[in-house]
């Protein structure tokens, strides 16, 4: 194991895996990994303490009676697709194609923003029905966990834009390809949490 | 160092524990001195345990004394040893031994486990007492009979008793050392436990789970009498003499109408209302201690009353040092009064 | 007001890094001044000097909270320090001294020796490892702020709601225990992670993993223990600072919470807290008593897998703090069982640790002093540890002094006695002169005598049936003498801790020079000189086995075998935004102490605004030339 550390700067070719060409973004993608590790764990605490508390609404309205299906299922196909949009832009840094990796982190960003939008429409909605973050446990704890997750949203759509931005100064190279791989990294894991948030939350709630 | 002083002063330190151990005080309340068969199926698992470990810890101090004497470096002695990797035996002798002697402490230790979180059988006939915490004092409701009572926890002699704990404000938790171990008392949740007293006595009760300023003063007694004397406990209970029998008392009484009712209940009183935020105080003139803490004279209990908060730090109890001198006595003369 | 004079910091601060950052008079004063040099360090050997410096202030700190408390328990019906006041002191006592004391201090000896040991120039991430740093800092300072600023935390370390909660602890004191934590968690799950990245990513050439010393092994296996533990601490604080700033009701009864919740969440993380503080310490062990022994680990695999099997169970185990709450006699039984199970790995180790002595060839300087005292004295707290796991025998010691004096055994008897030992031993490492070997023997007496004068005695205050966290018992209670040893023993040890600094002073004076290889060591870092260069390695060193520069010397060689041909080396730049992003990161806690929301979100922008320019800061480090390194090295080797 080589411990060299090399800086090519801007450098117009790019290795075929930018992400595992040095010892620094060895580095920075196993880090990654390790903090999706402990953000996991986070998460999986969050639902506990949803799951512990769903059932205490002190009068308020019931899992069943709140959740709207549709709604929440045109926001996970949306969350789904920038997923998979974020792939197709990490494939661009592959084949060092710089139009490639803005256009699909681009449209990313963009998805990313329409799920907060329906997020922040669907709290809206449930304030109205009077289910907020204090009336119940309940409350307290739906709005947490989801809440925590839309914070990781819009840090993750905060991130990428910043490094389109650098993108475009820079260009594609050894210090941003790896960024962008890394923060595709977190959007493929906040796309994970929304899954479980979906299932257990949403769809495990409607059935009751 | 030489090896020699190292030991001495090993030697010192245990030779002296020693020596203080012989010589302390007989503990009041003490685990290793079980009055209950809760406390003594504890022990005998404490013991076991004991035992086990005792043993670990010999075997372990054997061979590290004689590591230390036998291969220390000796002046002048540069050769270097050699370089063992370990061995396999060892590593599973020292793996399944361990094993086995945890084996041995498992089996009592959920069998006890399980034993303890039973309900008392219909047979029984126990004695059922509903537990409620509260900052900083302890309130015991005996549903069978209809009356509530505080501070004082009196049950009869070889009889279970089985409690039911809540709490009402933070988590406590229920510790009398020598009847058995602990049960918290969580708010919006009821635990159980069984206890049982084969010797009648008083013993010491103390709240074990930090819940606030006065924690360390939230003591309280179990009473534990003898069947027919706790029989006519409840009846007295039941029907206590709460009417002031001299005017001073009836002075008291007045006063404690005026001051303490909104928080304070006494059955059997002609009282407006009974209030229900702090003890119960029927029968006060009968109880050991005051607020669980001081004594209960007169001296104290005007200590008590005109500066609650000095006494029992934390405590909810406004201060009454207001009372004019006349009033302070009637007061006391009232409750003193009360059986 | 507070709002106030916060926003008004706040504005200078910002004037003064805008403003500042073109009056490069004033910026050149600051960055030729020594202290610029230390706050924007990257190196893991400075790094872990300021842990050092960091923990033992509050290892200060948290010991006067301790005897503050010991003199309260003098007499019985003391009236020293009563009610809430001993309620904060015994709070802040146990949080100092496990988020601030144990975990810095090990920190310390971990990046003081870990990339060492390991054969590295640096670690992973040197600018999170700085970042780490001074967030575990700003946590500690916002913590005891509480002092300062009117009440402290009351409610136990372990943060109990609804003790904890606004109803019955008013008042600001939760606010900075939760903030404080928080922030010093976010430092060491970065810490945590550098070290994961660091032992895996950056090993020298023939290093593998089962080549690395053992405190290497055990800083992984307890930096993995920190990355999956912390977060459920992380979520707890969320919720307790929730429910207190923004009346959520997580834990309130009444709006149909349950304050058990955070008891799970709490020793969720708590319990791999026990061992993330105490693997290191049988890290620092495993490599004292080998090198003092002049002996190979005695079954080093098995010290390995034994060290993985701890960190491994310790997620499995962390209801046996909750037997007494209810939860039934099957989880009871199966937490009993498991927790068990943690002692055969815990045992594996003690009698390996005596095998390695057995044969050897044993010196008794003081860093092995201390690993000598560490073994009875762990297996003490070891034993009470096994009766602890017993349900019903623990309905009985739970809450007593027992366990206060169980835990003590181990944290005091295996972490603290592990620091000493690791302090001694890396002295020299750290500062190129070794601590004073008189004077550490009287720190080691001291302290000693007095840790098991101190807690020795306080099993049997537990059986007797006193409660842990009273601050008072009566006279009937036949506490009282008990009571008294317990409070001398704690004043010697105050005395052994004095002796420590003294020597620290003393020696630094002196400053003997102690050469690179003092303990005739084993391992790599005595391979380089003392204090190691910047770099450490001029050559990276081609490790042929365990204990490889032992196995060099073996072979009669007095230097590693380097695995490259000497040239520059490429070296990470100071950086001063690691301390201004933990800047915005205390701001943002005090904002949130005070209630004032402005305040918080202004802290939370300005670290957001930190995290935006180092994204966007282009900066490669820089070379060291190889003449240069060939200067320091001919300087070091004369």
């Amino acid at each position: 194991m080589s411990a060299q550390v090399e800086h090519k700067g801007t450098q117009a070719h790019l290795p075929p895996h930018p992400e595992k060409a040095t010892m620094e973004s060895r580095n920075k993608v196993l880090g990654f990994w390790f903090l999706i590790g402990a953000e996991t764990v986070l998460f999986a605490c969050l639902f506990g303490t949803y799951l512990a508390l769903k059932d205490s609404t002190m009068g308020g309205p019931s899992t069943e009676e709140l959740y709207q299906i549709p709604m929440v299922a045109l926001a996970t196909f949306i969350l789904l697709t920038s997923s998979l949009t974020s792939v197709l832009g990490v494939l661009g840094i592959h084949r060092n194609n710089i139009k490639q990796v803005k256009l699909w982190f681009w449209v990313t960003v963009v998805l990313g923003a329409a799920f907060l939008g329906l997020e922040i429409y669907e709290f809206f909605e449930y304030v109205h029905e009077g289910h907020t973050f204090t009336s119940s446990a309940f409350g307290s704890a739906f709005y947490t966990l989801v809440g925590t997750h839309g914070s990781h949203v819009l840090f993750g759509i905060t991130w990428i834009f910043c490094l389109l931005i650098q993108l475009s100064r820079r260009g594609l190279n050894m210090e941003t390809a790896p960024k962008l791989y890394v923060a595709s990294l977190y959007w493929h894991f906040v796309d994970v949490v929304w899954v479980f948030i979906f299932t257990v939350v949403y769809l495990m709630g409607k059935v009751g | 160092m030489s090896r020699g002083k190292h030991l001495g002063r090993l030697l010192f330190v245990f030779s002296m524990i020693a020596l203080l151990m012989a010589g302390c005080e007989e503990p009041a309340k003490s685990v290793l001195d079980p009055q209950g068969s809760t406390g003594e199926e504890q022990l005998t698992l404490i013991k076991i345990s004991i035992y086990i470990m005792a043993f670990v810890f010999a075997v372990v101090m054997v061979i590290f004394i004689y590591v230390l004497i036998r291969y220390r470096q000796k002046p002048g002695d540069d050769s270097i040893p050699e370089q063992v990797e370990g061995s396999t035996k060892l590593e599973l002798l020292w793996t399944v031994i361990p094993i086995i002697l945890l084996a041995i402490l498992a089996v009592p230790t959920v069998a006890t486990t399980f034993s303890l979180a039973e309900k008392p059988s219909e047979e029984e006939e126990a004695l059922t007492v509903k537990v409620t915490a509260h900052q900083y004092w302890w309130e015991f409701e005996y549903e069978d009979y209809g009356f509530k009572t505080a501070q004082e926890l009196h049950i009869p002699k070889d009889k279970k008793v089985y409690l039911k704990l809540t709490s009402r404000d933070v988590i406590h938790s229920f510790w009398v050392p020598a009847l058995g171990g602990k049960t918290d008392l969580n708010p919006g949740q009821t635990n159980t436990m069984t206890i049982d007293a084969k010797k009648v006595g008083t013993y010491e009760g103390r709240c074990a789970e930090l819940c606030g300023a006065g924690h360390a003063l939230m003591n309280f007694e179990v009473v534990v009498d003898e069947e027919q004397k706790f029989d006519q406990w409840v009846a007295q209970r039941q029907e206590p003499s709460s009417q002031p029998q001299t005017a001073a008392q009836e002075r008291g009484e007045e006063v404690f109408s005026q001051n303490c009712m909104s928080c304070h209940a006494i059955d059997g009183a002609e009282l407006e209302r009974k209030g229900n935020k702090a003890p119960n105080l029927t029968g006060f003139g009968e109880r050991d201690k005051i607020a669980g803490v001081l004594e209960n004279n007169d001296e104290n209990l005007e200590k008590w009353l005109k500066h609650p908060d000095k006494v029992k730090p934390g405590s909810y109890m406004p201060s009454f040092d207001f009372l004019n001198e006349k009033d302070m006595k009637s007061l006391k003369a009232y409750l003193q009064s009360l059986e | 007001m507070a709002t106030l004079v916060i926003l008004i910091v706040f504005a200078l601060f910002l004037t003064a890094i805008w403003t500042g950052g073109y009056d490069k008079q004033l910026l050149n004063r600051f960055r030729s001044h020594w202290l610029w040099d230390w706050i924007t360090t990257v190196d893991h050997k400075k790094i872990g000097i300021l842990y050092l410096i960091g923990g033992a202030f509050f290892f200060i700190i948290g010991g006067i909270e301790a005897l503050l408390i010991r003199i309260q328990l003098l007499v019985p019906n003391n009236d020293f320090m009563v009610g809430d006041t001993f309620n904060e002191l015994l709070s802040m006592h146990g949080t100092t001294m496990i988020f601030f004391v144990a975990m810095p201090l090990l920190f310390a000896l971990m990046n003081v020796a870990v990339p060492l040991q390991i054969g590295a120039r640096d670690v992973a991430f040197p600018f999170l490892n700085s970042l780490g740093f001074w967030l575990f800092l700003a946590g500690g300072i916002l913590m005891n702020l509480s002092w300062i600023f009117g009440n402290a935390p009351d409610a136990g370390w372990t943060n109990y709601v609804p003790i904890a909660s606004n109803e019955f602890s008013p008042g600001t004191g939760i606010d900075y225990y939760v903030l404080g934590l928080q922030i010093s968690g976010i430092g060491t799950t970065m810490g945590g992670i550098n070290f994961l990245v660091t032992i895996i990513n950056m090993r020298a050439p023939g290093m593998s993993l089962l080549r690395m010393p053992m405190f290497t092994w055990t800083s992984f296996v307890a930096s993995s223990l920190i990355l999956f533990g912390f977060p459920p601490l992380t979520a707890g604080l969320f919720l307790v600072m929730f429910e207190r700033l923004f009346g959520a009701n997580f834990f309130d009864v009444a709006m149909g919470g349950n304050p058990v919740i955070w008891q799970h969440l709490f020793w969720i993380f708590g319990h791999p807290e026990v061992y993330i503080v105490i693997l290191p310490a049988f890290g620092v062990m495993s490599d004292v008593i080998s090198n003092f022994s002049k002996k190979r680990l005695f079954g080093y695999t098995s010290m390995v897998f034994a060290t993985i099997l701890i960190g491994f169970l310790g997620f499995m185990v962390w209801a046996h703090h909750m037997f007494t709450v209810g939860m039934g006699p099957v989880a009871n039984s199966i937490f009993a069982v498991a927790t068990m199970a943690i002692a055969v790995p815990t045992g594996i180790k003690v009698f390996n640790w005596l095998f390695t002595m057995w044969g050897g060839k044993i010196r008794f300087t003081t860093a092995m002093l201390w690993a000598v005292g560490f073994i009875p004295t762990f297996v003490m707290g070891g034993v009470t540890g096994v009766m602890l796991a017993s349900p019903p025998a623990d309905y009985q010691y739970h809450d007593s002094y027992f366990v206060v004096a169980h835990f003590h055994y181990v944290l005091i008897g295996g972490t603290v006695f592990g620091i000493f030992a690791g302090l001694y031993y890396w002295w020299p490492k750290m500062f190129g002169h070794k601590l004073g070997e008189t004077l550490g023997k009287w720190h080691f007496g001291l302290f000693f005598i007095g840790f098991h004068l101190t807690f020795f005695i306080q099993h049997f205050i537990g059986l007797y049936g006193m409660p842990r966290r009273h601050f008072t018992y009566q006279p009937e209670d036949g506490l009282t003498t008990l009571n008294q040893i317990s409070t001398v023993g704690a004043f010697f040890m105050a005395a052994g801790t004095i002796v420590w600094l003294i020597n620290i002073i003393k020696s630094a004076r002196s400053a003997i020079p102690a050469g690179n290889d003092p303990w005739d060591g084993r391992t790599l870092e005595w391979a380089i000189s003392s204090p190691a260069p910047e770099y450490n390695f001029a050559q990276l060193p081609q490790v042929r086995s365990l204990d490889a520069f032992w196995f060099e010397k073996m072979e009669g060689n007095k230097k590693m075998i380097p695995a490259e041909p000497l040239g520059p080396i490429h070296m990470p730049s100071s950086t001063h935004w690691p301390f201004i992003m933990t800047i915005g990161f205390f701001i943002s806690g005090l904002g949130f102490v005070f209630r004032s929301l402005e305040v918080g979100v202004l802290g939370l922008i300005l670290v957001f605004l930190t995290m935006f320019i180092r994204s966007f800061e282009q900066d490669h480090g820089y070379h060291i030339e190889l003449d240069e390194i060939e200067k320091t090295e001919k300087g070091a080797n004369a």
